[in-house]
């Protein structure tokens, strides 16, 4: 199949898969606290960050003035996970409000950059959508890299941020390193992000971590089962959703997204129906 | 001379800037377990919370083994919290929770045979049955019962139990308190949160008594009965002589008017 031959296509699919695999590990832990939005607050602070990166390149005369994006993307990034998480271990403010003013400060800081540089809001679009088929070699090494410190930091500590995501307080009493799991679960999202921001865009980046536990959720009735088939399922949509682009002219991270939520909907009705069907087979005729 | 178990020294909280605990001092021996009483709002969970390190202190301190609270203090200390539900976002079974138990300090990977344990802890509880059972679909007792195994599964030195009774039926009560019985003898320290000792009152050695932030009464338990050493509750009588009374801590109180 040409598609695999295809040295573009190769390099999508294989951020496609890696992202699909490490999105849904820190998703899982996200839902976990109910904080399924977080994702979507740091996302686009990210904005701001490829914004201020690309300033940063033209002021300082690079060639390809969007080489600082993605570093400024990282690096608010985890500014933005790490002020989220500040505000929640104090408990101040309200989560969500706080989480607003971030949607609402993330995007409009980065328009007002991208214009400071002597862009357009169009030069964000690659950013807010997605540009997979874009992706370089550099690009997959560096998704590697980052994909590999998700899955093994996400997998190895599991036992570990599961019990700090279910029950903090029973986690500080046993003496657990609370405060710097905490930690760890933010900058592991943020690093989330700004890898899978390549695949879907900073507006649906929130949708990789999360569709596929809302789907595995359908099927398990446990922590560990979860997250594996989330991760079954993220990998299984990326790719799946790359392909199809292959064939059809669809913006990818879209189509992702759609198919998500699409398998999100039979999921739910699948178990809708075995339920009714054991209830009725329970039931006293 | 031994250092206590657990020290309260003048500890002074407070929750969203209004004060909750002012100065209350206690000690509790290694070994003896101690009753934390006090009606509704009188600042128990307040306590314990801080005891557990999730508060922070005003002022005064809280030790450990004769040790400040740090994590490292904590490393042996089990925690049964105040009816949170065992649940959270993501479905985990009874067994995956109680494994999160046998986590402590810088161990932040379960030992060996930690499933084992698990199920044993679960079968102290009677739960053995419902082992990989999602705790969602438990009831309110029967989480309570999860969070009871996932703090002895630590074989904990030092156990802080705030309410663990609560909705719990009078069969699970029984060996629940078989376990805490087990647990006393083999040296343990308890601090148990109660608002009636029931069931637990051969194994309390003294009561503690707290209203409004204050320490009122050290000593003998306070009796369920007509009596003023439980301020707090002047106004409410449990109905004891209720044959369908569900628990002695989910009584139905009637309002004397
Ligand atoms: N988040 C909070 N902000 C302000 N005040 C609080 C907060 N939480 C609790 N309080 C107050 O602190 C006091 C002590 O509460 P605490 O939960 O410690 O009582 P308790 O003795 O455990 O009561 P109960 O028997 O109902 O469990 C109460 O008066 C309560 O109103
Ligand atoms: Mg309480």
């Amino acid at each position: 199949m040409e598609i695999f031959t295809d040295p573009l296509m190769q390099r999508a699919l294989v951020v496609a898969l890696l992202v699909g695999l490490s999105a849904p590990v820190i998703g899982t832990y996200l839902v976990q606290r109910r904080m399924a939005l977080l994702g979507d607050g740091i996302g686009h602070v990210a904005l701001a960050g490829v914004a201020a990166g690309w300033l940063a390149g033209s002021l300082a005369n690079f060639t390809q003035r969007d080489a600082l994006a993605l570093p400024g993307a990282v690096i608010f990034a985890i500014l933005a996970a790490v002020t989220i998480e500040r505000l929640r271990e104090r408990g101040t403010s309200p989560a969500d409000v706080a989480m607003a003013i971030l949607f609402y400060g993330g995007i409009a800081t980065g328009v007002l950059l991208i214009g400071m540089a002597g862009g357009t809001g169009s030069n964000l679009l690659g950013y807010l959508f997605g540009s997979i088929s874009t992706v370089t070699w550099v690009d997959v090494w560096i998704t590697v890299a980052l994909s590999g410190l998700i899955l093994v930091v996400g997998l190895g500590l599991r036992h570990a941020l599961f019990s700090v995501t279910h029950d903090q307080d029973f986690a500080i009493a046993s003496g657990l390193p609370v405060r710097a799991l905490n930690l760890l679960v933010a900058v592991l999202a943020a690093v989330t992000i700004t890898v899978a921001m390549r695949v879907v865009g900073v507006l649906l980046v929130s949708a990789l971590m999360i569709l596929p536990v809302a789907i595995a959720q359908q099927f398990s009735r446990s922590f560990a089962r979860t997250m594996r088939i989330a991760m079954f399922v993220g990998a299984v949509l990326c790719v799946a959703g790359l392909t199809i682009t292959y064939y059809r002219d669809l913006q990818p991270g879209a189509l992702i997204v759609v198919l998500g939520v699409f398998a999100y909907a039979i999921a739910a009705g699948i178990r809708a129906a075995t339920q009714a069907r054991s209830s009725r087979g329970t039931e006293p005729a | 001379m031994t250092s206590p178990a657990l020290r309260a020294a003048d500890v002074h909280m407070a929750l969203g800037g209004a004060p909750v605990l002012h100065g209350v001092s206690f000690d509790v021996a290694p070994g003896e377990t101690i009753a934390l009483m006090g009606g509704n709002g009188s600042g128990k969970t307040t306590l314990v919370r801080a005891i557990i390190g999730a508060l922070p202190l005003t002022s005064g301190s809280i030790e450990i083994d004769g040790r400040p609270t740090s994590p490292d203090a904590r490393a042996h200390l089990g925690y049964v919290p105040q009816r949170i539900s065992a649940s959270a976002g993501v479905s985990a079974t009874a067994t995956e929770i109680v494994v999160s138990g046998l986590l402590r300090g810088r161990r932040l990977a379960p030992p060996p045979h930690a499933k084992a344990r698990a199920l044993d802890a679960l079968r102290a509880v009677g739960l053995a049955d419902l082992a990989s059972r999602d705790v969602n679909a438990m009831s309110g007792g029967q989480q309570q019962r999860v969070l009871i195994a996932r703090a002895m599964v630590r074989r904990p030195t030092l156990l802080i139990l705030d309410e663990p009774v609560a909705g719990v039926d009078l069969p699970s009560q029984e060996v629940f308190s078989e376990a805490l019985t087990q647990l006393k003898a083999g040296g343990a320290t308890i601090v148990v949160v109660l608002h009636e000792v029931g069931m637990l009152a051969d194994l309390i050695d003294r009561a503690v008594v707290l209203d409004r932030g204050r320490v009122v009464h050290v000593g003998e338990p306070p009796h369920a009965h007509g009596d003023h050493a439980m301020p707090g509750h002047e106004h409410l009588h449990p109905h004891d002589d209720d044959p369908n009374r569900p628990g002695p801590d989910t009584p139905t109180f009637e309002i004397t008017v």
